[in-house]
């Protein structure tokens, strides 16, 4: 109940109109013949949304919707945590966005680094890291994570030219490639993606038109209300079971095909792509976006020495991280269920993996949204009473 | 937009004692603090092993209720204590002072004393506090302490030097009797849950103001005495009213937890029926946060038999701080100590918040 006049978010959120396409996709699956049908989401967003709305109550059962590589926190390598780790005691001022505070290195996160007396702040915006820098006299340095969406806003105060003290550690990351990655796979059951709805309003969709071609696999862009993840995945169905493999823009109110012009070329001036591993997943090749040579005055690696101190990580330490599945929860091939330090010796207070750090983590998520096993929610949860 | 959130949580102020894969906090974190469940297992755990007494006759420590209630002939003497400290001291909606008297008068209301006989007030000041900050901090105290008709009648003062403490920590303690002890456990299958009003308005207003998030206009803390409003829930629920509870830190979520904890059963929530402000839902979209789990500082849960859910809902209705009051769940035999949100989609479980996402609010 709404207090106060009428909501502008109702739309997409109508659960009626949701029901009505949780069958639809339901006759979708039951046409298609199929025993079971997996579909990957690569968006951190998204899978917020699903256990938000407790949208796996509705799907089919035949349906597997599994979470991918899509937090731009928790696939930030170790040795990227390091180098920014490495800079902060080293004294220089390491600003970044709060997700990355706590996000483990080999040895310490930005956190500990903090407590230790060495000079971290969090800001919301890059644009909120260079001001700082107009403010200080000593060098400050941003440490840059997430995909081409927070890319781009990297690259647009890069070309604004703040003072050479503003200097980047870039550990942003392109998303396209790792789809190539996660498809190609061994033993991977992904039949198609729903692509992030915010990407592809900077990308546009066309950009998954050769993934299509080449791998065989529909991919469809996808917004982040519920509606919009039920409708994508009714398209996704369909073309699975008729083996049309295509792109499909499901969220036409934000994204075109071209997308935003302007920001991939504001991407394109200031970034370019280089392989690079994404933690827990693999290297991808052209997954990791750098600073151009032109932008070598910004780049904090060219400045500083970034090379991670070797102090070994305690023995307990280790053999917790050791049986951490974040990297297989990642890549689709397990849930947080399947990890047993998931909510025991992994928690958000005490996290042992990226995944139970961020927001957008899928560990993080259920324990957030009190999710307990993938499809089996309903399960779980029986049915409940209606208030009368 | 979950970035902000994170911000909140891994802001400067909030020093989690932990490091990756070593476990357990060895220090007080402010997750300790923040009303869930870290907070009520160190108070399980260490407050009431470490204070156990002489048994008493009525409800004690060890209850972890609202407050105390000791039986005094035919009638209960409810005590309650609560320190306030809230960043920033003003905010939209009120300051410090009323916090103070609301939310002691609140917990007393809560067992069922809802016309308070007296309250004290302890302070401890920072050196370096403006005297006017102080004046408007107790103009504002009395002022609502007129609104309640009850007098404070004895207090402390202490002066800490700077750094030492932040600004002014009130504490309030407030006394008041009542026939019936309402606690917050007893639920029974079949029963219905009410709020008396809009959820995450203190919350909210308080993080806005704190953070700058520059979205001020229309948020405001909902803090006010709602002893007045109780008392009509009581009359018209009598015995029917079963169990009551102010959502303060930790938010309607962890006081439902707690309920259904007690009581030994589960709770549904319907998610359409929960009242919302716009300006609340709009800044809890923006930042990420989910109303449920946000302070609220003049709402109350309440447990009542499904028969007279109507009539208590009415009784609250017909005042003015109960106009948006609400059945919004029932409670049910199986998820026990669980709470299940009925979301329109479908049900997930709602998690009992372990820390809050904003630190230090109330």
């Amino acid at each position: 109940m709404t207090v106060g006049g009428e909501s502008t978010m109702i739309e997409f959120r109508d659960a009626g109109r949701g029901h009505a396409l949780a069958q639809a996709l339901r006759r979708a699956v039951d046409e298609s013949g199929r025993e079971r049908i997996t579909v990957m989401h690569v968006c951190g967003s998204h899978e917020q949304a699903i256990a938000r709305y407790g949208l796996r109550d509705l799907f089919p059962e035949r349906l597997e919707v599994i979470m991918g590589p899509g937090c731009p926190v928790c696939i930030t390598d170790t040795d990227e945590v390091d180098e920014a780790v490495a800079l902060a005691r080293q004294g220089v001022r390491v600003l970044t966005y709060g997700d990355m505070l706590r996000v483990p290195g080999s040895v310490m996160s930005l956190a500990d680094a903090k407590r230790e007396g060495a000079d971290v702040g969090v800001v919301y915006s890059v644009a909120e890291a260079a001001a700082q820098a107009v403010a200080s006299d000593a060098p400050v340095v941003f440490f840059a994570t997430g995909f081409e969406t927070t890319a781009v806003a990297t690259a647009a105060v890069l070309l604004g030219e703040p003072p050479a003290g503003f200097q980047v550690l870039s550990a942003h990351k392109y998303i396209p490639p790792v789809m190539e990655i996660v498809a190609e796979m061994p033993g991977s059951r992904v039949e198609g993606f729903l692509a992030a709805g915010h990407a592809a309003t900077i990308t546009g969709w066309g950009i998954f038109d050769d993934f299509v071609a080449e791998h065989g696999r529909p991919v469809a862009v996808a917004g982040f209300e519920p509606l919009d993840i039920l409708a994508a995945l009714c398209r996704l169905v369909e073309m699975i079971a008729r083996a049309e493999p295509r792109t499909i823009n499901v969220y036409p109110r934000c994204v075109t095909r071209e997308g935003n012009r302007c920001a991939q070329q504001t991407l394109w001036r200031v970034f370019r792509a280089t392989g690079g591993l994404w933690r827990g997943i693999a290297h991808v090749p052209n997954g990791n976006l750098r600073l151009r040579g032109t932008y070598a005055r910004y780049d904090a690696r060219e400045h500083f020495d970034t090379s991670a101190a070797s102090s070994p990580s305690t023995a307990a330490a280790r053999a917790l991280a050791g049986r951490c599945r974040c990297g297989d929860i990642m890549s689709g091939i397990a849930t947080p269920a399947d990890c047993a330090l998931f909510e025991r010796e992994c928690t958000p207070e005490a996290p042992v993996g990226a995944c139970m750090v961020s927001s957008e983590g899928t560990c993080r998520i259920w324990q957030q949204y009190g999710v307990r096993s993938g499809n089996g929610d309903a399960a779980v949860l029986g049915v409940c009473p209606r208030i009368p | 937009m979950s970035r902000a959130y994170t911000r909140i949580n891994a802001d400067a102020r909030s020093p989690v004692a932990t490091t990756p894969g070593n476990g357990r906090a060895t220090q007080i974190t402010l997750e300790h603090g923040a009303g869930g469940r870290a907070m009520r297992e160190l108070i399980a755990q260490r407050f009431v092993p470490a204070l156990a007494g002489p048994a008493i006759d009525g409800i004690g420590l060890s209850a972890l209720d609202d407050g105390a209630a000791l039986r005094l002939g035919e009638r209960w003497l409810v005590v309650t204590t609560d320190s306030h400290v809230i960043h920033p001291i003003f905010f939209p909606g009120g300051d410090i002072g009323r916090l103070a008297v609301a939310g002691t008068v609140n917990d007393l209301a809560m067992m069922g004393a809802v016309r308070p006989l007296a309250l004290t007030c302890a302070v401890i000041i920072e050196e370096g506090f403006a005297l006017a900050d102080l004046d408007r901090v107790l103009r504002s105290l009395a002022e609502t302490c007129r609104e309640v008709n009850v007098p404070v009648v004895t207090g402390d003062t202490k002066v800490m030097g700077r750094g030492e403490i932040d600004g002014i920590v009130l504490n309030t303690t407030g006394l008041g009797l009542t026939d019936r002890v309402v606690t917050d456990g007893g639920l029974q299958r079949g029963d219905r849950i009410l709020v008396s009003g809009t959820i995450g308005d203190h919350g909210l207003a308080v993080l806005s103001a704190r953070e700058d998030l520059g979205l001020e206009g229309e948020l405001r803390s909902d803090v006010a005495p709602i002893n007045e409003l109780i008392a009509a829930a009581i009359e018209a629920g009598g015995v029917d009213l079963v169990a009551m509870k102010d959502p303060t830190r930790g938010g309607v979520a962890a006081s439902l937890h707690e309920m259904a904890g007690k009581s030994g059963v589960g709770v549904v929530i319907e998610q359409a029926c929960l009242p919302v402000s716009q300006a609340v839902l709009g800044a809890a979209e923006l930042l990420g946060i989910d109303p449920l789990v946000v302070a609220n500082e003049g709402k109350a849960v309440l447990a009542v038999r499904a028969h007279a859910a109507d009539r208590v809902v009415e009784a609250m209705r017909s005042l003015p701080l109960g106009r948006e009051a609400a059945v919004i769940g029932t409670v049910v035999g199986d998820h026990v100590g669980q709470i299940v949100l009925d979301t329109g989609f479908g049900r997930r479980l709602l998690p009992e918040p372990v820390g809050e996402p904003l630190p230090r609010i109330c």
